[in-house]
């Protein structure tokens, strides 16, 4: 299995990212610069990681999201292939349209870096590894992280079960006390309709070593093992 | 446009006599604006560097010391630790956004220069109270542009400090410090040590930004609105693409030499290199990539724009090192070569404009003020304040000081996260922790204490030594190296020079007795108001790194249920001059600072290490800015947990359950044991001679504080987070 991680330039999760498949899921990641032509079908996943793509110029994630390694991207996602964006990743996955939605800048205006508690809304392909309703830990690090969309798409969204983690508590209520940004029905992540293309707020590169963790926890480990888990069950068949 | 020529100098008579002697010529303006820059006292040390020397640099790990772009110490295994400081004061004052993101972009271009790459930022903020609108404005803005940077840029900011003083209304101290690791065989000097080597500039433009820049920082601030083009512009996107470009490049093992551009531009940067190297250079003006057509010579020499380096290679090796700035689109320009003239010669449409010998610019002539000890140090005492009568009131209104105050409203806007290193986080301890390798960390501490150094700069300023040195140990570390920064007056100013003259030699005296080697550090002068001429109180900084080997020698303040009882190592005594509780009450003017007693620093610091290395000790705490009450409640927040204490157990001869609760004095730590462990502790504190006794217990969610059994406070922990500990977020989001 091949793991491809999108660098763009000013990427700054890529490594962070890149450890995570190689150290600890011992999984072969390849670092892929965007200006790379090389075919990405022969990757089983990408991964778009987090960062300030283009300084974050014009707007977080908008001159990436026109790279022509997106144009692959756009191919490969009909095809089903898996693709995580994270953070700035997420940002350029809506800005391309890959993912509905806008990330608009945080209610309180301020950069936000802080581990926050996650509810699992629904197991897909990213979180078959949690049982569902389980409440998860990550750190989140943005400064436009507030999710939106229209009413008649967020009802969309909850119909196809495509919103799946919630800003929460430690027990999994998604009140707006625990909504650390503002996001539309407190947000942290969504996917595609079809549920293989998945954008999230929080790093979960950040929470895959218990070392790094407040709370001793590597929740985030969790998202790529389970895509790493669903591939494997998919190649077999 | 019409011309203009350089006139606006700031060397003094003397200088300029010196230099025609040296000549035996006038200079022309342009070579006038090279030594001006390069003499200023931001580049030059003038004033400073005859003192600094006083300073211990030596030790077992120090591979190189002051002098170099940054200081390197040795971490085993062939890796190396940099670190370094620098602040931003002047231009953070006047454009609190710009000055304080190029601070940051300035220090990790040090560490990049010397061949590693920048894993960490920490900062150091001193502003005028937050009741002035102004001060929150450059608080806000200053908090932003270090977020803005570091957050872009990719490197954590790893935690800091802040606190307020009037004395800093006018010039706010924005400081930063960076660490950077990299291969000890990687390593590379800012050095044109090869004739016939060409010099490449890479990176931003040269544009008409950070004109006079480091002249500016070396004098008053006055006049703001036409300094304004002093102030350097960031872009911290570029520098990304710089320091992965550099670091490619560096991977070849093909660069001669490299320097950053700061403080003084390519002035500056021309004459160190190549006053390091013992050769001449020489660079074509046109070759040079400019932002804006009909720059002068001078301006384009002494610009500080910003994001921009220096790399000195064999010509035969441009194509391969190319190609590492070109896979990031990143601008350069080769700009001349290294020549054995032992002069900077620069040259401009065929014509000579600067021919001057290398030794000149590089060494400015030194300055011995004069120093008088200041009148306010010999007046008499003043009496202590009355024991206030109500307690609680006393306890809220101390611990509700911005000084004390939860800094999560800061630390929440760096990206401290990016990484994936960072284990000790802000506000988790006195210092933080950063991984290096597998089992193996960095521990780094930044503090300062202007009250203290105010009242006594001789045990204000060691005792900031030994507090950075504490709160590195607390986190486990051994400490292994320190950088100062020492911020004051107008060295003219016969009582600064003395403040400053005490703070060199206590530090030296401090280091050289516990044996820390000074690896770096920066001096900051003219800090003062301009209309007034009143200095800051002297301020010096002083950052501490410390190597932690092994997991489970990590420690931060978390309590544990494992580990209930509470333990006070150290004794207390009867000085709470220049204390957080006596500026609270109004007596900020006196008082008897904390007295360092170097050999129970010493033994205290020992003891704390060894307690850890045996497993004795869980969370470890420093105990100083605002006693023994607020060092306790900072763990109890940080872990969610209430503890319980008897005043009449901490040790110590004082009565007055202020002074228990309030003095800073030194040496002093709270750390938490198992209940079985009693003995142990006993033995350890026979063994090290410092008293220790446990005064209290963790547990439930109230904090509480009894003498015998008497109880003197208890408050919900929640209400003391919230209405106590939260005024830095209240002033700063507009609720107070």
């Amino acid at each position: 299995m091949n793991v491809a991680i999108i660098q763009f330039p000013g990427t700054n999760c890529d490594i962070d990212t890149y450890r995570v498949f190689n150290d600890h899921l011992e999984v072969d990641a390849t670092l892929f610069w965007h200006e790379n032509t090389d075919n990405l079908e022969k990757y089983d996943a990408i991964i778009l990681p987090g960062g300030f793509s283009y300084g974050d110029r014009l707007r977080a994630g908008i001159i990436a999201a026109y790279s022509p390694v997106i144009k692959q991207l756009k191919r490969l996602s009909l095809k089903g292939k898996p693709i995580i964006g994270i953070c700035n990743g997420f940002q350029i996955l809506v800005e391309s349209g890959l993912l509905p939605g806008a990330l608009l800048t945080n209610s309180n205006l301020k950069f936000i870096c802080k581990w926050v508690n996650l509810k699992v809304e629904h197991n897909n392909l990213f979180t078959n590894s949690f049982q569902s309703d389980s409440v998860i830990r990550m750190p989140i690090a943005h400064n436009e992280g507030r999710y939106y969309v229209s009413d008649d798409k967020l009802q969309e969204l909850e119909r196809n079960n495509q919103i799946i983690l919630r800003y929460s508590d430690s027990d999994g209520n998604t009140s707006l006390d625990n909504n650390p940004n503002g996001s539309i029905s407190n947000i942290a992540a969504v996917s595609n309709a079809n549920g293989n293309v998945l954008g999230m707020m929080p790093h979960p590169e950040r929470a895959s070593d218990s070392l790094l963790s407040p709370y001793s926890t590597d929740d985030g480990i969790e998202i790529f093992r389970s895509m790493i888990l669903s591939l494997e069950v998919m190649l077999k068949e | 446009m019409s011309k203009t020529e350089f006139v606006d100098h700031s060397l003094t008579e003397n200088e300029l006599i010196y230099v025609e002697k040296s000549l035996n010529r006038k200079p022309n303006s342009v070579e006038l604006s090279m030594i001006d820059a390069q003499w200023s006292e931001h580049c030059s040390y003038k004033s400073s560097k005859s003192l600094l020397k006083l300073l211990p640099t030596k030790g077992k790990r120090v591979l190189f010391g002051p002098g170099y772009e940054a200081g390197v110490l040795d971490v085993d295994n062939g890796q190396v630790l940099t670190m370094h400081i620098e602040s931003h004061n002047h231009p953070s004052a006047i454009d609190p956004y710009g000055g304080a993101a190029t601070g940051v972009g300035g220090v990790l271009r040090d560490i990049l220069s010397i061949g590693t790459r920048p894993i960490a930022v920490l900062d150091s903020l001193r502003f005028g109270n937050l009741s002035n609108p102004n001060n929150r404005w450059l608080l806000q803005n200053v908090v932003r542009g270090i977020a803005d940077y570091g957050n872009c840029v990719g490197i954590p900011t790893i935690g800091g400090e802040l606190s307020f003083d009037s004395c800093f209304d006018t010039n706010c101290l924005v400081d930063v410090v960076s660490i950077g690791v990299g291969k000890k065989k990687q390593l590379i000097f800012s050095e044109a040590k090869n004739v016939g080597d060409i010099l490449v500039l890479l990176g931003n433009s040269t544009g008409r930004d950070g004109i006079h820049g480091s002249s500016f920082a070396s004098k008053d601030l006055d006049d703001i609105p036409t300094d304004r083009s002093a102030v350097q512009i960031p872009d911290p996107f570029i520098k990304k693409l710089i320091i992965e470009g550099t670091m490619d490049a560096l991977s070849t093992g093909l660069v001669s030499g490299l320097k950053d551009l700061g403080g003084g531009g390519l002035a500056c940067c021309l004459s160190e290199v190549s006053d390091m190297g013992n050769t001449g250079v020489e660079v074509d003006l046109e070759k040079i990539h400019l932002r804006e057509s009909g720059m002068e010579p001078y301006e384009i020499l002494i610009s500080e724009s910003q994001e921009r380096m220096l790399f000195i290679i064999n010509p035969d090796n441009l194509d391969t090192i190319s190609k590492c700035f070109d896979k990031y689109n990143l601008q350069y320009s080769v700009i001349g070569k290294v020549t054995d003239t032992k002069h900077v010669i620069i040259t401009n449409n065929g014509d000579t404009i600067v021919d001057l010998p290398t030794e000149l610019i590089a060494n400015a002539p030194l300055i011995n003020w004069p120093k008088t000890k200041p009148k306010y140090l010999d007046s008499k005492p003043v009496s202590k304040p009355e024991l206030p009568v109500d307690i609680k009131e006393t306890l809220l209104k101390v611990l509700s000081s911005p000084n004390l105050a939860d800094k999560s409203w800061i630390f929440q806007q760096y990206d401290h996260e990016v990484g994936t290193n960072t284990i000790v986080k802000p506000g988790e301890s006195g210092a933080s922790v950063i991984r290096i390798a597998p089992e193996k960390f960095i521990a780094i501490s930044v503090d300062g204490n202007p009250s203290h150094c105010y009242l006594d700069p001789y045990n204000g300023s060691a005792g900031v030594v030994a507090e950075a040195m504490r709160n590195v140990i607390s986190v486990g570390a051994e400490p292994i190296a320190m950088l100062d920064h020492l911020q004051f007056g107008n060295p003219s100013n016969s009582d600064v020079f003395w403040t400053f003259n005490e703070t060199i030699k206590s530090i030296s005296d401090f280091c050289s007795y516990i044996g820390i080697p000074c690896v770096g550090g920066k001096v900051s002068f003219y800090n003062e108001d301009a209309k007034t001429h009143d200095a800051i109180k002297p301020s010096p900084v002083i950052s501490v790194a410390g190597l932690i080997k092994g997991e489970h020698n990590l420690r931060t303040r978390k309590l544990h249920p494992s580990r209930p009882l509470i333990v006070m190592v150290g004794e207390t005594f009867d000085e709470l001059g220049g204390s957080e509780y006596y500026s609270s009450m109004g007596h900020s003017k006196s008082g008897i600072v904390p007295q360092l007693n170097f050999e129970l620093e010493k033994r205290a610091q020992k003891l704390v290490r060894d307690g850890i290395k045996v497993g004795l000790f869980g969370a470890v705490n420093d105990c100083s800015k605002g006693g023994l009450i607020h060092s306790l409640l900072q763990m109890c927040t940080i872990s969610d947990m209430g503890a319980s204490i008897d005043l009449s157990n901490i040790p110590s001869n004082c009565k007055r359950w202020d002074e228990l609760l309030f003095s800073e004095s030194h040496s002093r730590f709270i750390a938490t044991i198992k209940k079985e462990n009693f003995t142990n502790l006993l033995n350890i504190s026979r063994n090290h001679d410092i008293p220790v006794s446990i005064i209290g217990s963790i547990g439930g969610h109230d904090f509480q504080v009894y003498n015998k059994d008497d109880n003197l406070f208890s408050y919900d922990l929640d209400y003391i987070r919230s209405y106590v500990y939260d005024s830095l977020s209240k002033f700063m989001d507009g609720q107070i």
